[in-house]
């Protein structure tokens, strides 16, 4: 079979896809061989074929992801009521409800972690006439001598003073406090010396 | 080459599972799905709007057009190539409002049953790959590209810049599989005659040269 330079332009597509049947394939072949132009014609084709698979041709320009992707925000609601969405809602309420009952739970919310004097007077009888002063917080049995400013001192009852703020003497109400036996301070880590910071420094 | 074959074929599997899981309402994963196609979509928009900034609009469009309808997608079809065939819907929508002022000046003269005679016959010498990494080369190609008529450029980007096969290239333009390869034909000839003065001579002797060959 003989082919002329028409035919072989015409069947160059073909002819690069292997789309093509076996006869006009070696017709195009033999053709090509001994014709220049159709050489140059067929490889200048295959090279625009080969250069443009090249997805670098366009590029996506740049920011082209984050545009896209804000636009599909907007656009696009995250789903509501799926089983993942409810999984992680009720994962957060699990932290909210586990944070709390942590939080309320042993070594923070233990009484014996606070300081004897610090202790709610929970055991001194309620009423109990004690002596507080203006400028001090504590309150004492009367004529405990380390009672401040004793120009200043009022009796009131046990009950009163602690509903006023006032906290049991260490000293002279020693006796109505948890023992000091009882206070356990199991290598405090930092978060309970904190808090323990300025209950101490109330002491000074 | 391999890489941007894997992002043109994403194992179908997890692809079908994830449109099924987005379908049942998991709409967050929908940016998952579509990743690996920005390029496709955009280089399709582009190849028929001509310019960046409405070729991304076109291609943001698309995808927003395919999640609202992503129900009505049928795994029988490929989602490659039904998200191709959004894009060029929409982008020829989008032309026909504006009816772009730029002309496309290869569509004179153009009889699409006839031949097509190739007007230079300067021998090439084999492209190598590396010359693409030099911009200049790139931007004559794009710019070639961009003097196509619109229905050569859309085969051509759909075939050989997307490697769509004639099937889905003439499914997602709505047009005969017949058409598709006159039309493929006609823009693979024209575009080596438009890169001729450069492709067929000066760039590549100069990169050979460049690269120690000597180009005599």
């Amino acid at each position: 079979m003989v082919v002329s330079c028409e035919e072989v332009w015409r069947e160059i597509s073909n002819y690069l896809e292997g789309d093509i049947e076996p006869g006009l394939h070696a017709a195009v072949e033999e053709h090509i061989r001994i014709c220049k132009h159709c050489t140059a014609v067929m490889a200048g084709t295959k090279n625009v074929v080969t250069l443009y698979a090249d997805e670098r041709i366009i590029e996506l320009p740049a920011g082209f992801d984050n545009r896209l992707r804000n636009r599909l925000e907007e656009h696009i609601r995250p789903s509501r009521g799926t089983y993942l969405g409810w999984m992680i809602a009720a994962a957060a309420a699990l932290l909210v409800v586990g944070s709390i009952e942590v939080a309320n739970s042993a070594p923070y919310a233990t009484q014996e972690l606070r300081l004897p004097h610090a202790q709610p007077g929970k055991n001194v009888p309620a009423q109990m006439v004690v002596v507080v002063s203006d400028d001090s917080k504590l309150f004492h049995t009367p004529g405990c001598r380390f009672i401040h400013d004793k120009a200043h001192e009022r009796n009131l009852t046990a009950s009163e003073a602690m509903h006023q703020g006032f906290t049991p003497c260490p000293r002279c109400l020693k006796k109505y406090l948890p023992d000091v036996a009882v206070f356990r301070p199991v290598t405090p880590d930092v978060g309970e010396l904190v808090r323990l910071a300025p209950v101490q420094s109330a002491m000074h | 080459m391999s890489a941007q074959t894997a992002s043109l074929n994403p194992a179908p599997k997890s692809e079908e599972i994830l449109i099924r899981r987005i379908q049942d309402g998991e709409s967050e994963l929908f940016y998952d799905l579509i990743k690996p196609y920005q390029q496709r979509v955009y280089a399709t928009a582009f190849a028929i709007m001509r310019n960046e900034s409405d070729a991304e609009d076109v291609a943001q469009e698309a995808f927003l057009k395919a999640f609202k309808h992503l129900a009505q997608f049928r795994s029988e079809a490929r989602f490659s190539t039904w998200l191709t065939q959004i894009t060029v819907n929409e982008a020829r929508m989008r032309k026909r409002r504006g009816r772009s002022s730029v002309e496309d000046p290869m569509t004179e003269h153009e009889d699409e049953e006839g031949n097509y005679t190739p007007r230079d016959f300067a021998d090439w010498r084999e492209i190598p790959s590396e010359t693409l990494e030099r911009k200049e080369v790139r931007e004559k190609l794009a710019e070639a590209l961009a003097k196509l008529g619109e229905k050569y450029r859309e085969v051509f980007v759909l075939r050989d810049m997307q490697q769509l096969s004639i099937e889905q290239t003439a499914k997602a333009l709505g047009i005969s599989a017949a058409a598709v390869k006159t039309r493929l034909l006609r823009a693979r000839l024209m575009l080596r005659d438009l890169l001729s003065p450069g492709l067929g001579g000066g760039w590549s002797s100069r990169l050979l040269f460049a690269k120690g060959n000597k180009p005599w």
